[in-house]
């Protein structure tokens, strides 16, 4: 019998990386009716759309942001309605906090600075924050509130809007590693090393740490490095610490940040990062980051001191040079859009993202801002 | 030659005669023990104040025991010991421990990893009731406590054990009230083909029967676990299905469970040495040659922390892995001493394998366990919310259920859970137990106190 090539598959738009960006884009996609399919090469959002912290933070952004970053927020409040899951979103609040004067004169300024773009924050002493907040350690001098950020599980969010753009129509395919990908006259062919092809007009690359490599191969070239967060949970103690708390220090070593989830545990992360490996896929923790990263924590909230740790992980995160991500249209190959690099700060943008992106390669525009994060900066 | 020390963890009868073996060859090995005193499980010593004679602790072992113990105390001028210490990560610069809060990093050349099993745990309905140990656990309550766990505990479960432990709680004075076996008898006479290589060992095990049943304790084999029943906050019934089908019950205050042992693995994965499937003990294990060489050049095991084969061919695996490193760093060792070693340790290969057909890890157990039950107990997860993991949250492995749904997330990461977990995964998926594949291991191995220091 004669071996004809396998069919191709076929969809108006291809995804490239099952993160929280392409599964989010993804499931948009489908409520705008475009047929897609999504390509990742392990299981939706494992990297770093799953080990990170779990921030829904918007205070603190670069300002071009936040209309990028409201608009994520809008969408994580209607995630039961729109993906049947809440990925244990809590609207918590976000208090930033500081021990160095210097640092509480910046909070004060961002706080006027971002009111324009509709962030209202709070701007308190430390003993006003200790009154509202009595977990917060003795240290702090000045504490930026915003009441409507919080938290989310990043192991359930990716995972559950890919389950849902499935749901929705989406043809996800797991475990299919991107071996190549051309651009015809008319459309993208990708191929896999499993020999598969799929073939659309229309192909965004939301591979993560792994896009600048991609975007390499369009001959659009980046800054760009790849960290491990160093990020760790505590053993659970009652709950009693509601927002998530950062520390806003200018000083790398004591930026941490941690949250209280409903079930007691405390999970951290921040200060120093390590250095990530695209080919094993893996971040290593480094354990003297985890020790370094103990006394601020107990800075931020004393308690802390007396608990164990339980658990230490990390992931491969994309950072582009300037710290902000790469998004929106190519500038050199028509149809093709980018969505990766986010830097350590993408989860509180990923329905944004995903929305935003449906919108962009449905319509051809947006009134999103993302200027600022064209690839072209680097042209 | 080499610069930094060998390091050796576990002081049981692997880490022993690893370390002796080592000093007579000249070196001063860092001996690492998370046990106060050396000894390790099966030799467990009492607390300096205890006097409980060996005889009554150790049963037939007992002469092994104290030969342990005093060749240890020998070795003391020549080890550098840290008792009470748990090796937690690894970083570029050596073993980070931690002993009380105190964190120290060692450096080193090479590392013998001999950091024994636990129990295994196949989790019945109601097994987190207070007055539920593990076998282990029983075993250090009497020998280091001095108490038993309760005044007439049923030991549930299968392996030899089950019954040592239930003679041992005899010899202290504590009747069981039953011993309640998953295997058959006519399971157990398939595996003697295996076992009777050692027949000493098999007739001890008779012996420890025959004392129970003379003394009126009902052994029961073939049982199907049906549940721990509570009143008053603690243990009060065990309930089982007899061999024939028939529900029964029997009350008691405590129970004593285990199905057979893990191999402690977690610093062998930490590590990134390989692990293969052992399809005779259905569990990961790091893959060894022999002599106890793992897949990284630095790193050795010896002892039930690599395969299930019990203390004795736990201090011949010890002896061979420091063979080991001698050899490896240059030091000349003897063919003649290699051997009979090897000899050991093949007739142990044979019974080991033998033991775990005759009292085979119950496996079919995990499909037919109701969802409300907890497997993992330090995060309170259901068979129910694994199986949804499985099925309406489509994770084909471990790591994404524990992603998922956190069997395995909380202070034991999975230690105790991690394997029945896997069961209930794939039972639920209808995949061989060997495709839910294992979970990561993450440091910090053991709990890490927030408010450590770093010694400098």
């Amino acid at each position: 019998m004669t071996a004809y090539p396998t069919q191709r598959m076929q969809a108006d738009v291809i995804i490239v990386g099952g993160g929280f960006m392409g599964a989010a884009t993804a499931f948009f996609l489908r409520q705008r009716g475009l047929s897609v399919i999504l390509l990742e090469r392990d299981l939706v959002g494992q990297a770093a759309s799953g080990v990170n912290f779990g921030n829904v933070r918007r205070q603190s952004r670069f300002l071009g942001q936040l209309p990028l970053a409201n608009r994520s927020r809008d969408i994580w409040v209607r995630l039961p309605e729109l993906i049947g899951e809440d990925v244990e979103f809590v609207m918590s609040g976000h208090i930033l906090l500081t021990t160095h004067e210097k640092d509480g004169a910046r909070l004060e300024k961002y706080a006027v600075d971002c009111k324009p773009y509709g962030l209202d924050l709070t701007i308190m002493t430390g003993d006003q924050a200790r009154a509202r907040f009595p977990m917060v350690g003795p240290d702090i001098r000045t504490v930026s509130y915003s009441p409507l950020d919080g938290h989310a599980n990043p192991r359930l969010a990716a995972p559950a809007f890919g389950r849902a753009a499935r749901r929705a129509g989406a043809r996800v395919i797991e475990n299919t590693t991107v071996s190549a990908i051309t651009k015809s006259a008319e459309d993208f062919i990708v191929e896999t090393t499993t020999g598969q092809s799929y073939q659309a007009p229309l192909l965004q690359i939301s591979s993560g740490a792994w896009g600048r490599a991609m975007a390499a191969s369009f001959d659009e070239d980046i800054p760009f490095s790849t960290n491990g967060p160093q990020m760790g949970v505590t053993e659970p103690m009652p709950y009693r610490i509601e927002p998530v708390i950062g520390s806003s220090s200018s000083v790398p070593e004591e930026g941490v940040y941690l949250r209280q989830v409903k079930r007691g545990n405390i999970v951290f992360g921040g200060g120093l990062r390590t250095v990530a490996n695209l080919e094993t896929r893996r971040a290593p923790i480094d354990p003297f980051n985890t020790l370094r990263q103990m006394p601020h924590l107990a800075t931020l909230v004393p308690e802390m001191a007396r608990l164990r740790v339980i658990r230490t992980w990390s992931g491969v995160e994309g950072y582009v040079g300037d710290h902000l991500p790469i998004m929106g249209p190519s500038g050199k190959v028509p149809g093709l859009f980018y969505a990766f690099g986010f830097c350590g700060h993408g989860f509180q943008l990923g329905p944004g993202v995903g929305a935003t992106m449906a919108e962009l390669i449905a319509t051809g525009s947006t009134d999103i801002p993302l200027e600022a994060f064209d690839i072209r900066r680097f042209g | 030659m080499v610069d930094e020390p060998v390091i050796v963890i576990g002081a049981g009868p692997a880490g022993t005669r690893a370390a002796q073996r080592l000093v007579q060859a000249g070196l001063r090995p860092v001996v690492i023990d998370e046990n106060d005193r050396q000894g390790g499980q099966i030799y467990r010593r009492q607390p300096a104040n205890f006097h409980r004679p060996p005889e009554k602790l150790y049963g037939t072992e007992a002469a092994k025991a104290t030969a342990l113990h005093s060749d240890f105390e020998m070795l003391r001028p020549h080890i550098d010991y840290r008792p009470g210490t748990t090796v937690w990560g690894v970083s570029e610069a050596g073993l980070m421990t931690v002993h009380a809060s105190t964190v120290d990093v060692v450096p080193f050349s090479r590392v013998i990893i001999a950091s024994g099993a636990t129990d295994r745990i196949m989790p019945v309905p109601g097994w987190t009731t207070p007055g539920t140990y593990s076998l282990g656990a029983a075993q250090i309550a009497l020998k280091a406590q001095a108490c038993a766990i309760g005044g007439r505990p049923v030991f549930m479960g299968t392996g030899p054990l089950l019954y040592l432990v239930a003679w041992q709680y005899l010899q202290a004075g504590v009747a069981p009230a039953a011993v309640l076996d998953t295997s058959s008898l006519a399971t157990r006479l398939r595996g003697l083909r295996g076992m009777a290589s050692r027949a000493r060992v098999v007739a001890n095990g008779v012996r420890y029967m025959a004392d129970l049943v003379r003394a009126g304790v009902k052994l029961h084999a073939g049982i199907m676990p049906r549940g721990i029943e509570s009143s008053d906050g603690g243990v009060s019934a065990v309930t089982w299905r007899d061999a024939k089908g028939v529900l029964r019950h029997v009350s008691c205050d405590a129970v004593g469970m285990g199905y057979g042992l893990r191999s402690e693995t977690q610093l062998a994965d930490l590590l990134k040495c390989e692990f293969i499937f052992d399809p005779c003990f259905q569990q990961w294990r790091p893959h060894v040659d022999r002599d106890g060489r793992t897949t990284r050049p630095d790193i050795y095991l010896a002892g039930d922390g690599v395969l299930l084969r019990g203390a004795d061919a736990a201090e011949a695996a010890g002896q061979l892995a420091a063979c080991a490193v001698l050899r490896d760093t240059g030091y000349a060792v003897d063919a003649q001493e290699i051997l009979p070693l090897h000899g050991t340790l093949a007739t142990m290969n044979r019974f080991g394998r033998g033991l775990a057909q005759a009292f085979p890890w119950p496996a079919h157990l995990a499909a037919g366990l109701p969802d409300e039950t907890v497997v993992c107990r330090c995060e309170n997860i259901t068979a129910g919310e694994i199986r949804r993991a499985a099925g309406e949250l489509d994770a084909p492995e471990m790591n994404r259920a524990k992603a998922l749904t956190r069997p395995g997330m909380g202070r034991c990461q999975g230690r105790m859970c991690g394997l029945a977990a896997a069961e209930v995964l794939a039972a639920a998926r209808d995949v061989p137990v060997r495709e839910v594949g294992r979970l990561r291991t993450a440091a910090p191995i053991k709990p890490l106190p927030l408010n450590c220091t770093v010694k400098s």
